[in-house]
């Protein structure tokens, strides 16, 4: 009755269901109504052309986000280091796109481009060190997150403006928002999800109808397997971080050309990347799941806004999304049960 | 020279004392084979607790405060610990996509909590914090006396201290070398009647534990308020640390002294003639900077212990 891949839609599905009831409980405990809680959660998202725009900008790099570390999933590398690409993404997309001067149809690719580019390098360097000297990718991209961090900081102050916390907007030659989109929303609805599911495709092909592909998930597979029947397996993983990189620089291009048109100092992570992981885990690192599940957090995090209106603080869907990933990764235990209520209905 | 030296060293012990608890608390999870990047929640939850306790009982408590607020924010660290562990450990799920879970979780339960409480994404500034002492008698010392002992926090001696009981507990008795031995080759140990699943429980919630003692002393002398991003990265500091220490406590502890040092030159350092100069953001990546060139053997190799981040289920080869 229940074949792997069978589990891999039902996994998820349980998660969110039980990270929902969870939350509802905790709702219930703290004395508000879930009922009213989720009901301000749905009007925030889809009373207003307004906010259901906002939804899709913030799904946008969601799905970069998901592709990258889904890509380095799927070749057994945990790419935990996007939240740091997204940034070097981030400003090196806004650099191109307020230094240079050219048609459209040459800035935006370029822009786009240099984002990739900064996000592969960034993801590059992990990579590496794994393929050539065995270190762990996750400590390494944990320490270029912050590196990424501090760097972007003083690039912003330092370099691309005088001692200003916030760049100046980019060209409208190299913007990804459009004149027809903003006069139709009020908002700033981009063609980033263009630019997104293009990637799903890219990621898709790459993944099922390459050698390239199939070398790359073979050594997530096995790698002594791999490396037995010829394939170079440092090369592999260089090359998984490389792209995984890739997808991740331009979430962060997303928001340099699209969302907010210019790059900002942080103190803290934008959280796209560690977000990033749960829309991969739950979209089962398929690419067209990253889809499904970008749009559910996406809708989660947007809504959540609208949440005080209830009088429920909006920490009530962290709390959700992490309960959630916890339960996909618990999915042995609930694989277990299932099987367990199986049995017990057949006798 | 010496001024310098005056504000660096209880400067760098000051940023150092949180990291030293939270690293050795990663040292002993690792060390049992548990991968624990929720050290950063751990340490929210930490400062979650000290902070709200501290606010609600300083009236009632006075002096002691603080003491008893380090207390609950270990006790409450080491129970949220407990997510991290039954999902690791008897769930079989992936340690680190548990940790990184364990971080969300946290810092949307603190805030979640604060305004419950107060009513507001911040709270007040604690009214009874950890407070700087001199060292009755060292601190007359020459030269060393204003260095070490003046105007210091206990913490850090505690810190110091506690790092050379943990390396003692971990390589000179037998809980420490159970610990080690799940952490090396569950299975060899498990052959042997060591129970690899408590074992592995309990290493985790003394690293809850000391995660919890790190955030609460970070809350208590270092931001002493909480808020959405009173832990910003310390954890993580943290694990960093454990690695650069090689998985070692009095390593760890160097690494985290280095990683304060490092922290109070960001800060103190425009007022050093040599380092004035020297944009500051060098100064900021240099800890993660170090610590990749420490992965990558420049520095001596660290080598993980090798059943770090594999779930053990018994009876499988």
């Amino acid at each position: 009755m229940f074949s792997s891949t069978k589990f891999n839609f039902i996994i998820p599905i349980i998660s969110v269901v039980l990270g929902l009831v969870a939350g509802a409980i905790i709702m219930l405990i703290f004395g508000y109504n879930p009922i009213l809680g989720y009901q301000a959660l749905w009007n925030g998202v889809f009373d207003s052309g307004f906010f259901m725009s906002e939804t899709v900008n913030r799904i946008t790099p969601y799905i970069l986000t998901g592709l990258a570390i889904a890509f380095a999933f799927r070749t057994g590398l945990f790419n935990i280091g996007a939240e740091g690409q997204v940034l070097v993404g981030w400003i090196a997309s806004v650099w191109v796109g307020t230094a240079i001067d050219a048609p459209t149809i040459l800035h935006l690719p370029l822009a786009l481009l240099a984002a990739g580019a900064a996000g592969a390098f960034w993801a590059f360097i992990p990579g590496i060190l794994k393929a050539k000297l065995g270190v762990h990718e996750v400590i390494v991209s944990i320490m270029m997150n912050y590196v990424a961090l501090h760097l972007t900081n003083y690039l912003i102050r330092d370099v691309m403006t005088d001692n200003s916390e916030s760049t100046e907007q980019v060209k409208q030659t190299a913007s990804l928002t459009n004149d027809f989109l903003i006069g139709l929303t009020g908002s700033r609805l981009h063609l980033g999800f263009i630019v997104a599911l293009f990637m799903v495709i890219v990621m898709w092909v790459i993944l099922e109808r390459t050698k390239l592909g199939y070398e790359l998930k073979a050594v997530g597979y096995n790698q002594h397997a791999s490396n037995y029947a010829g394939m170079k397996v440092g090369r592999n993983i260089v090359i998984s971080m490389v792209i995984s990189g890739l997808f991740a620089g331009l979430a962060g291009a997303m928001q340099g050309l699209g969302s907010f048109g210019t790059a900002f100092t942080n103190t803290a992570f934008s959280n796209l990347g560690f977000d990033g992981i749960a829309v991969a885990l739950l979209g089962g690192n398929n690419p067209f799941g990253v889809i499904l599940s970008a749009s559910l957090f996406g809708f989660l995090k947007v809504g959540a806004l609208n949440m005080s209106t209830a009088g429920v603080p909006n920490e009530i869907i962290e709390i959700v999304i992490a309960l959630i990933i916890l339960f996909v990764a618990s999915g042995f235990i609930i694989r277990w049960a299932l099987l367990q209520l199986k049995k017990g209905e057949r006798k | 020279m010496l001024d310098i030296l005056y504000s660096l060293i209880p400067q760098t012990l000051f940023f150092a004392a949180p990291l030293i608890f939270t690293a050795l608390g990663g040292v002993y999870s690792e060390r049992s084979g548990v991968i624990n990047i929720g050290l950063e929640g751990l340490m929210v939850i930490g400062a979650f607790a000290a902070v709200t306790f501290n606010l609600l009982y300083a009236d009632a408590l006075g002096a002691m405060t603080p003491w008893i607020s380090l207390l609950v924010a270990m006790v409450a660290s080491a129970v949220f610990s407990l997510l991290l562990a039954i999902p690791a450990i008897t769930f079989r799920a992936d340690q680190t996509v548990t940790g990184v879970a364990i971080n969300m979780l946290a810092l949307g339960f603190g805030v979640f909590m604060i305004k419950q409480i107060f009513n507001k994404g911040q709270t007040e500034f604690i009214s009874e914090p950890i407070y700087t002492k001199d060292v009755p008698g060292l601190v007359d010392i020459p030269v060393i006396g204003d260095m070490f002992f003046n105007n210091m926090y206990i913490t850090s001696y505690i810190a110091i201290a506690l790092s050379f009981v943990a390396w003692y507990v971990l390589f000179k008795t037998p809980f420490g070398l159970r610990i080690r031995a799940v952490g090396e080759h569950p299975m060899a140990a498990d052959t042997n009647g060591i129970k690899v699943y408590t074992t592995r429980y309990i290493a985790v919630i003394i690293s809850g534990a000391l995660a919890g003692i790190g955030g609460g002393v970070f809350a208590m002398t270092i931001s002493l308020n909480f808020s959405v991003s009173t832990i910003a990265g310390q954890g993580f500091m943290a694990i960093a640390a454990v690695i650069f220490g090689k998985w070692n406590p009095l390593g760890a502890m160097g690494a985290a002294l280095f990683f304060g040092f490092a922290q109070s030159l960001s800060v103190v350092g425009s007022s050093i003639p040599l380092l004035e100069n020297v944009p500051q953001v060098y100064l900021l990546i240099a800890p993660y900077v170090l610590t990749i060139l420490a992965l990558a053997g420049f520095i001596g190799r660290s080598v993980a212990p090798k059943a770090s981040g594999v779930p053990y289920i018994k009876g499988s080869r």
